[in-house]
């Protein structure tokens, strides 16, 4: 293990914050069309049986930026990130009208299959989730062994990469073989974020990473998140505004299944254009 | 208001008493059977029980090495019959079903577990034996297997469904498939409870007698092939409890005996699986 090549986590580059490049303040999707977007959420309506779950929303998500979902419970945010790597068809009776488009391609065109989707765009958990028969390194690699990587050089290798980009190396490198449920919270959380890593999506989804867990491994994650979106496309649902405010370059406000406000999250918490924006963010409601 | 108290208190003891007893007539039947195989069953239970074959009528002696070995080929034949379809059939139910497909499943694997095992004799005699004109090991394992698939599936059902849904989600945001996401992580993760449920479904079949009296029929040899009538330790002591001679009342009671502590330690290898499923998982 000490011999295998150490491939250095990414570097911390200071993200710079791109309000500068947000010329358009209209109240739907206004970044700057010259940023590459992975997504482009194309007037999607979304519905649990009768239930309408997000309408209309309209949005494009720029490529390796963080983007921040913030609203009040059950405004849909969850729906609308699960839409992105179709995990809410887990849900019976969903169904969904308008266009996700990824890299340019519709992922709810008919040919295309979900579990191709879902192992280049990863997801990481409210609650931190790793399997309980399994070890450290045998939950961080689960996902590569299932989908046939045989090669135990290569495995060693990426298993130590991925703890690394999880910020977690150093502290499990001595206990691999320990299972994966036997770390703390905040550990298990690193560890679900190395899970996703190791498959090399291109885009993370976070459904409120850190809602479980206390402020100092909360702190731990945010700084992980900013570091990973020098490789990742990161979309992170949060109901923490400040987590939003501190963590993320844009920010869409979704209340009752719609899209009010997208925009740089600096603009968002600075100088809303929408009134309901404004409310919401100084805490008049929600 | 003093009475009052004095008579609540009252009521609150024979409460207590008569669920006491209560408890107490549940268990003592179970210990009574018990000590009453250990007196009548021990003495015969000695190493030629387990090595010899039975003796011809009026030679004292013998064993009932044939049926012991019988009953395990029987249960081996059962477990090729009740485990795939039970565990697949749980799988189903868990995993893939319908709410509408999966209350008639339900229904029909709850009525089917009802049925009384004699029920599956008759069945697997019409079905095999009269196909093939022959009692054999094939038919008894058969009737046996039949009983299990709903018991195996009901409890592999519930166990599945024990296993949290978040486990599922983290395997197929992996962009791990369907299937592979049900063997690798979820049957994975319940796998002892899976296993608790083939064993619960082996020991109940394997004291039932009246399935394999149309079908597995019985031998008083060796069974060379599984085409031909094999021996059972439940019909072993049935056929000797009915005869009149006294050296066969002692093996039957023997056989009894040994029957109920193989039970008895195939329910507690469970209860050692259960109680490391629930301190491990839930």
């Amino acid at each position: 293990m000490e011999s295998a090549a150490i491939i250095d986590p990414p570097m911390i580059t200071p993200v710079s914050l791109p309000q500068q490049q947000v010329t358009s303040d209209s109240g739907s999707a206004d970044v700057a069309p010259e940023r590459p977007h992975a997504f482009a959420v194309e007037r999607l309506s979304i519905f649990y049986g009768e239930k309408k779950a997000i309408e209309d929303v309209t949005l494009t998500i720029p490529s390796k930026m963080i983007t921040a979902i913030i609203g009040p419970s059950g405004c849909g945010k969850s729906t609308l990130l699960r839409s992105l790597n179709r995990m809410h068809e887990l849900v019976p009776n969903t169904r969904i009208e308008g266009k996700v488009l990824f890299a340019g391609k519709d992922i709810y065109a008919p040919e295309v299959d979900p579990v191709v989707i879902r192992r280049r765009i990863g997801m990481v958990f409210q609650k931190s989730n790793p399997f309980p028969t399994m070890s450290i390194a045998e939950n961080v690699l689960v996902g590569l062994k299932l989908n046939g990587v045989r090669d135990r050089a290569f495995l060693r290798e990426r298993l130590e990469q991925s703890l690394r980009m999880a910020a977690l190396w150093d502290e499990v490198k001595d206990d691999l073989h320990k299972p994966g449920i036997s770390l703390s919270g905040g550990q298990q959380q690193r560890l679900c974020i190395a899970r996703a890593v190791a498959v090399e999506p291109e885009v993370l989804l976070m459904d409120e990473p850190a809602s479980a867990l206390d402020p100092i491994a909360t702190a731990k994650i945010e700084e992980l998140i900013h570091e990973l979106s020098s490789n990742y496309t990161v979309v992170i649902v949060t109901h923490n505004m400040q987590q939003a405010g501190r963590c993320s370059d844009y920010t869409a406000f979704l209340y009752l299944g719609r899209l009010i406000e997208f925009a740089s999250t600096t603009k968002i918490f600075t100088n809303p254009s929408e009134r309901q924006t404004e409310d919401y963010i100084t805490g008049r409601f929600g | 208001m003093k009475n009052n108290h004095l008579w609540r208190k009252t009521k609150s003891a024979l409460a207590s008493a008569a669920s006491f007893v209560c408890a107490l007539l549940v268990i003592a039947p179970l210990a009574l059977v018990f000590l009453h195989l250990l007196r009548s069953g021990a003495s015969a239970v000695n190493w030629s029980f387990f090595t010899e074959l039975p003796k011809p009528v009026g030679v004292a002696g013998g064993g009932m090495v044939n049926a012991i070995v019988g009953s395990l080929e029987l249960l081996g034949l059962a477990a090729l019959v009740g485990v795939p379809v039970g565990v697949l059939g749980g799988v189903y139910l868990a995993e893939y079903g319908t709410v509408r497909g999966n209350w008639l499943l339900r229904f029909v694997a709850d009525v089917l577990n009802g049925v009384p095992s004699i029920i599956w004799g008759v069945v697997v005699y019409g079905l095999v034996v009269l196909r093939f004109k022959s009692f054999s090991a094939y038919a008894g394992g058969l009737a046996l297997g039949f009983i299990m698939i709903p018991l195996i599936m009901r409890t592999t059902e519930e166990v599945l469904l024990l296993v949290p849904a978040g486990y599922r989600e983290a395997s197929l945001a992996l962009g791990i498939s369907r299937w592979k996401t049900i063997v690798h992580i979820v049957m994975k993760t319940a796998l002892k409870g899976i296993v608790t449920a083939i064993l619960l479904a082996l020991a109940r079949v394997a004291g039932e007698t009246a399935p394999l009296l149309f079908t597995a029929f019985g031998n008083r040899f060796w069974n060379h092939d599984l085409s031909e009538p094999i021996a059972a330790l439940p019909l072993q002591i049935f056929s000797y409890a009915i005869s009149p001679y006294d050296d066969w009342h002692r093996q039957a009671w023997a056989g009894a005996l040994v029957l109920v502590v193989m039970i008895f330690f195939v329910n507690i290898l469970v209860r050692f699986l259960t109680r490391e499923r629930v301190a491990r998982v839930l």
